[in-house]
């Protein structure tokens, strides 16, 4: 029995701010900056945004090209580091607001920016096991960085849902494999009541990230005995431009196969949101028959990844549901520093 | 049923009245009406207000402004309809009258707007609106006026100009006024460069935040001969609802509840829209005014915009709106409002307007508005 | 807003439930229990697309406490294709460019929230409906 997406969606907030527009607040280079992290703005969520309203207009766009009734969706996962409670669901809200509820299960998951594919990943396992009929994973994010730090200039928001079955007439593309990676390896964390991450500096490079993805990449292609010529496109965790770049070569991608779904120079790091997007993007130009590699990358730290088979279903399913090209840039308004650091709650207003 | 008078008004000055209570306020007009009839025991008295829960965190206003009254054990109601809490508490007082009930009935209406900042205010009178969905939405009143004005200039292409001309004419009467808050004089450049509110309403499109309270006395017409001072009938009487959302109106540039109001006032008096000496209207708003005087029949629709511009409005018009001042220039405590209209009608009925009075009136109507007409009153007055 | 109160409409507010006389065929948003038209008292549930056009409109500049850390932001009066009208932010847009007549689509999005520890309330508003 194949199991794999049947339907999926994108949706990301209108703003954009630039990197020029951060980098002269703090006083930093940004041609240095755009260079050295291959960034050009980042989207910022308006203040009525967060990652429940995120995912559910992804999850819409998700149920839009899969044609299913929602009741027949038997789990609901939101993988995200900005779960607006710290206590109660953002998979509730979501699952009410598309119609899942009340015969389903449902929860949130956290792992940094690996937080989306686990949604897919155990969301495809409950119908691989037969135990649902389809399953939704949602990788979204609103995710912060502290002013003046370098993550400020890639914290974005966006959100990627993928809708998970087993009906052979409604496939976009099969799950062929799965393979995680995980360490204890902590290079970027944020504790409880904190507002704002820490991370490790250059310590999140070599022994976190780029361990991590290789690791893994390569583990499912000693797996499968699949070498990365047999895909047409691998989408790779994307905390900035230059990350995935690197991690393609060093396991022997080529730019040709990751540039498809490398977002991150228009869009910033949507943290769980991040290479879910990059799937996105790419089976809205994808070929029937053709591979995909996925390789998501969360800090702590862990790696999920996974084979696709692009199916017949895609070029029509494609059309029913905003792309994500489309959206990056559809009436997208630029800010400027002040009103972003009010959209993102970083002035301190009188107490109510 | 009995004839029906009104025999005494009273209303002390309007405005920032920061050294007096809700209770101070209305007891103070309510003691000038008693004053004006003569009269200081009351069968009964109904009392307008709004939200003074949410104003001034006092409910149960009836035993309130009866005990502080010195009315004691007398029945003492409040009235709530929004802004129109003043105008119904009139109309129950006359329909108590009218029933034999009692024979002398105080109407009366107050608000203390100011202990609560602008912010909360505006929550408070948007509470006037459908909270659940409207309001939730962070529509304001203004918001759902604006929005009936944008409807009302892209119908019949009422311009910004003619919006401003209602506020310039009711602060000039206003400034006649002694008791009005904001009697000065301003100029249609004024009001289009004022601070924007909800477009295309500016701050002097709007009527105020205000302290204040009106009072009248209603005896039987047969009576009034007993009394010291001139009375004044009430010939008609009428009182509607409409939908409370704005939204669920097909037809955002005419108020139907002010028509259905009217109606039942026009029938009831046998008067009509030309009878009309004058009118005391609600003009919360510049953009009310307009379509209140089209929907009570005074000007065709989509023509109330251009008779303020031509000045048929003003003092001297053909139908004088708002000799008073209106709540644009005189204030707008919203639960008192409707009884100032009738404290304005029954002093240029005697004659006892000064230098705003409209001469030889002898017939006046008041209508009185509750949110964004989801109420109207309407009363129609005669000299006896 | 205490939780109940939200909770209790999540059906119009999340999946813009509304009722159609099964007598006259009027629409209601939301569902009602007598028909304002017919006095029918019979109604057939369905949830609305999420299209529409700008009936009318304006720009709240002066809002209340909830609101203010939002203002200037735009409100209309949007007719559902499916009949009903509701108010509803606009939000997305720049302020000259909605009109009336304006085709939107609903959104969801954060309404409020109770401060910084309450519950946070969803719903809809209205963006420039673009293919």
């Amino acid at each position: 029995m194949a199991v794999g997406i049947i339907g999926y969606g994108a949706h990301i907030p209108r703003r954009r701010i630039k990197v020029e527009e951060i980098a002269k607040v703090w006083g930093a280079d940004a041609p240095s900056f755009k260079k050295g992290l291959e960034l050009l703005q980042k989207s910022v969520p308006a203040l009525d945004e967060d990652t429940i309203t995120l995912s559910v207009e992804a999850a819409r766009n998700a149920l839009a090209r899969a044609g299913i009734d929602p009741k027949d969706i038997g789990a609901v996962y939101i993988g995200s580091e900005s779960h607006p409670y710290a206590v109660k669901p953002s998979g509730t809200t979501v699952a009410e607001a598309i119609g899942a509820t009340p015969d389903c299960h449902c929860a949130d998951f956290e792992f940094a920016c690996k937080a989306g594919s686990e949604g897919m990943f155990v969301a495809y396992g409950l119908v691989k096991a037969g135990l649902i009929k389809y399953g939704l994973g949602v990788g979204a994010d609103t995710s912060q960085g502290a002013p003046g730090d370098a993550l400020e200039y890639s914290a974005a928001a966006g959100a990627a849902a993928f809708i998970m079955g087993a009906d052979d007439n409604l496939m976009i593309a099969t799950i062929d494999e799965t393979y995680a990676f995980m360490t204890d390896t902590p290079d970027f964390w944020r504790r409880e009541h904190q507002f704002y991450p820490s991370h490790g500096g250059r310590f999140t490079g070599e022994p976190a990230y780029f361990r991590t993805v290789t690791g893994a990449v390569t583990g499912l292609l000693d797996k499968t005995g699949l070498k990365p010529g047999d895909f047409k496109y691998a989408v790779f965790h994307q905390p900035n431009g230059k990350f995935p770049k690197r991690a393609a070569k060093l396991l022997g991608f080529s730019f040709e196969q990751i540039e498809v779904g490398r977002l991150v120079p228009l869009l910033g790091n949507t943290y769980s949101g991040s290479s879910p997007l990059g799937l996105t993007a790419v089976l809205d130009v994808a070929d029937p028959g053709d591979r995909i590699l996925m390789c998501s990358y969360g800090s702590g730290a862990g790696s999920d990844v996974f084979v696709f088979t692009v199916g017949d279903r895609v070029r029509k399913a494609r059309e029913m549901a905003p792309k994500t090209r489309w959206l990056l840039d559809e009436n997208v308004k630029y800010v400027e520093y002040g009103e972003y650091a009010k959209l993102r709650r970083k002035i301190r207003l009188a107490e109510k | 049923m009995r004839d029906v008078a009104v025999i005494g008004v009273g209303m002390q000055k309007w405005g920032e009245l920061w050294a007096k209570s809700t209770r101070d306020i209305f007891v103070e007009s309510a003691l000038l009406a008693m004053d004006d009839a003569g009269v200081d025991t009351l069968g009964a008295m109904y009392v307008g207000s709004m939200a003074p829960g949410l104003f001034a965190d006092q409910e149960h206003l009836g035993s309130v402004m009866a005990d502080y009254l010195g009315q004691k054990l007398i029945p003492s109601t409040r009235v709530e309809s929004a802004c129109a809490s003043g105008g119904l508490a009139f109309r129950l007082a006359c329909m108590d009258v009218a029933s034999g009930m009692h024979d002398v009935v105080l109407a009366g209406g107050v608000e203390k707007m100011t202990d609560i900042g602008g912010g909360d205010a505006t929550h408070a009178l948007a509470s006037a609106a459908d909270m659940k969905w409207e309001a939730v939405h962070g529509v304001t009143f203004p918001g759902l006026y604006a929005m009936m004005a944008v409807a009302h200039m892209a119908k019949y292409g009422t311009t910004r100009e003619q919006l401003a001309h209602v506020a310039v004419k009711n602060h000039y009467n206003g400034s006649m006024n002694s008791r009005a808050q904001f009697p000065m004089k301003i100029t249609v450049e004024g009001v289009i460069n004022s601070v924007k509110v909800a477009d295309p309403l500016n701050i002097l499109d709007c009527s105020p935040i205000t302290d204040g309270a009106a009072a009248a006395i209603v005896v039987p017409a047969d009576m009034v001969k007993d009394f010291k001072k001139a009375g004044v009938k009430v010939i008609g009487t009428g009182h509607a609802t409409d939908t409370i959302a704005l939204h669920d109106r097909e037809d955002l540039t005419t108020l139907a509840a002010v028509s259905a109001s009217a109606e039942q006032a026009y029938k009831m008096s046998g008067k009509g829209p030309r009878d009309l000496d004058f009118v005391e209207v609600h003009d919360c708003f510049t953009i009310a005014e307009i379509i209140v005087s089209e929907s009570l029949g005074l000007f065709e629709r989509g023509k109330g915009g251009p008779a303020a511009e031509a000045g048929d409005t003003g003092l001297e018009g053909r139908t004088p709106i708002n000799p008073s001042g209106g709540l644009k220039s005189k204030g707008h405590p919203v639960g008192a409002t409707g009884v100032a209209q009738i404290v304005e009608i029954t002093e240029q009925l005697r004659g006892e307007a000064g230098k705003r009075q409209i001469k030889n009136a002898r017939v006046a109507l008041a209508q009185n508005m509750g949110g964004s007409g989801g109420s109207s009153v309407v009363h129609i007055l005669e000299v006896m | 807003m205490p939780p109940a109160r939200s909770w209790r409409t999540y059906p119009q507010g999340y999946m813009l439930e509304a009722a159609r006389c099964k007598k006259c065929g009027k629409t209601f948003f939301p569902p009602r229990l007598v028909c304002n038209k017919c006095q029918g008292r019979e109604f057939e549930r369905f949830n609305m697309q999420r299209t529409g056009k700008v009936v009318t409109h304006t720009v709240i500049r002066t809002p209340s406490d909830e609101f203010s850390g939002e203002a200037p932001f735009a409100v209309g009066v949007i007719e559902m294709d499916d009949g009903p009208r509701l108010t509803s932010q606009i939000v997305d847009v720049s302020f000259d460019e909605v009109k009336i007549g304006m085709p939107v689509k609903l959104e969801f999005r954060r309404l409020s929230s109770e401060g910084d520890a309450g519950i946070i309330n969803y719903g809809h508003k209205a963006v420039p409906a673009r293919t």
